[in-house]
């Protein structure tokens, strides 16, 4: 067990290995409940939303969800979060590490008469993940749930607010059940894929398979530092949806252009680069890695790193710190895979 | 194994005579997660006790591997460079990682399987 944000997780179950790859070929089961989970209701709460966060709300219909930024006055990055838009109001789902801070922030801008619940201890959040989650769910007619849809329904006979999100870049679905009543679920969605392949899958396999799929990690790949062109979330930003916080910075950075940018790394067989390693480009310092691992599906280690922008190229060769010297890296494409998820640009987070 | 003998920095040794064979403990891979590649040294160099010898890497972190005992290597378990993972499915067995001619005695300070257990048990905290 390793603390994460507070909470006691599992880095594995099994084995990291084996829990990759049953997300990757059947399904993997992810306790998530350690995210944050706010309900955010009352009438003013669509335009204090709309003011908070970066993406447009506007479009947004009941039983649709969609990923956001929230961000500090400078353009700096509060967390990342995912906005679910119901018919009572919305709900949010935050980092774990971010879920006090969040709060307060929220809190500090709310006008008068939006009301924020912080309901994470009151629901379990587990992801079901893997290009045969569908099939695998004991919930029946979840084929025209789209991407980023979510409803309410039976999974294994209980009630559960089923999402068609996650963080592995497979399809699956984030259920949000009563506590109490979620580990007859986890229980169920186990007995039910055990024969297909299906494992628990701890916080390795997520690591892996989320980095796999370049969905950022706040805190290591962005943080109150960076802007969301640096991350390479631009996409999430609507500069001409109206005022938000942030948005002012943001103009002016993106008229500048942004000063770094992250790349993908591929590194050879046992250079492991890891968060902080510095990365060189015709020998001059340009950057950091931000996140590092072994991706077991793909055969070599993957790293994601911050760097000057323009300095390094799809295909460039850069230089990488592994173990105090320096090891050869090739500049790919992200994302390093390219799961079942039904959108290429949505990207989801659990 | 009886004559087994264990370091505080999680790796064990067997003598045979005077040839050393030396691993990392099954509570060391069961801490590190999966291992993913070795960095070994080379056949022939010589090494003292408590000298690092190489780097093993999990998916978690990069860790140092230490010789319990003075020798000059003989032998490096050569099925770890394409079958790193013997390390945590068999510690003990086919994931041992290298041999050692011994120079001189054992130092004294190794631990047998009782003590080991204790500095596991009080790591596990």
């Amino acid at each position: 067990m390793v603390d994460f944000g507070g909470w006691e997780m599992p880095q594995q179950y099994s084995s990291i290995r084996d829990e990759h790859f049953a997300v990757r070929k059947a399904a993997g089961l992810f306790d998530v409940s350690h995210m944050g989970r706010f309900r955010i209701a009352g009438d003013p709460s669509f335009d204090f939303l709309q003011r908070t966060v970066t993406n447009d709300l506007g479009p947004l219909v009941h039983g649709q969800a969609q990923y956001n930024l929230m961000l500090n006055e400078s353009g700096g990055i509060i967390d990342d979060l995912v906005v679910y838009r119901g018919s009572e109001g919305f709900f949010v789902v935050v980092n774990a590490s971010n879920r006090e801070g969040d709060l307060d922030w929220l809190r500090e801008h709310a006008p008068s008469g939006v009301e924020i619940e912080d309901r994470t201890f009151e629901l379990g959040l587990i992801a079901y993940q893997g290009p045969r989650a569908e099939e695998l769910l004991p919930a029946e007619g979840l084929h025209d749930l789209p991407y980023f849809g979510f409803r309410g329904g039976d999974v294994a006979g209980i009630h559960a607010l089923i999402s068609r999100t996650g963080y592995t870049g497979e399809d699956g679905f984030e259920l949000f059940i009563d506590s109490d009543r979620v580990g007859e679920v986890w229980d169920a969605i186990l007995e039910r894929g055990r024969s297909a392949g299906v494992l628990p899958a701890g916080l390795g396999a997520r690591d892996a398979t989320r980095l796999e799929a370049a969905l950022r990690l706040w805190g290591n790949d962005m943080d109150q530092t960076t802007n969301p062109y640096e991350a390479g979330l631009g996409w999430t930003v609507k500069l001409g949806k109206g005022e938000f916080i942030g948005r002012e910075a943001l103009q002016k950075i993106k008229a500048e252009g942004p000063r770094r940018m992250l790349v993908g790394l591929k590194t050879g067989s046992g250079d492991i680069a890891r968060h902080g390693a510095e990365v060189r480009a015709s020998g001059r310092p340009v950057g950091h890695v931000t996140s590092g691992t072994h991706s077991f599906f793909l055969g070599h280690p993957i790293a994601l790193a911050m760097v000057e922008a323009a300095s390094l190229r799809v295909e460039d060769t850069a230089a990488v710190e592994v173990r105090g010297r320096e090891a050869r890296a090739e500049v790919v494409k992200l994302p390093f895979y390219r799961g079942s998820a039904r959108s290429g640009t949505s990207t989801a987070k659990a | 194994m009886a004559d087994r003998r264990y370091t505080k920095t999680h790796e064990w040794i067997t003598v045979d005579g005077k040839t050393a064979t030396i691993g990392i403990t099954d509570f060391a891979q069961s801490q590190l997660g999966d291992v993913v590649f070795l960095e070994l040294p080379t056949i022939g160099r010589k090494i003292g006790a408590r000298e690092g010898f190489g780097v093993v890497e999990s998916v978690k972190a990069a860790s140092d591997l230490y010789s319990p005992v003075a020798g000059r290597i003989t032998e490096v378990n050569e099925k770890l460079s394409s079958k790193p993972e013997l390390i945590n499915s068999d510690p003990y067995g086919e994931g041992w990682i290298l041999k050692l001619e011994l120079a001189g005695d054992l130092p004294t300070d190794l631990l047998d399987e009782g003590e080991y257990k204790k500095v596991t048990e009080a790591s596990a905290q």
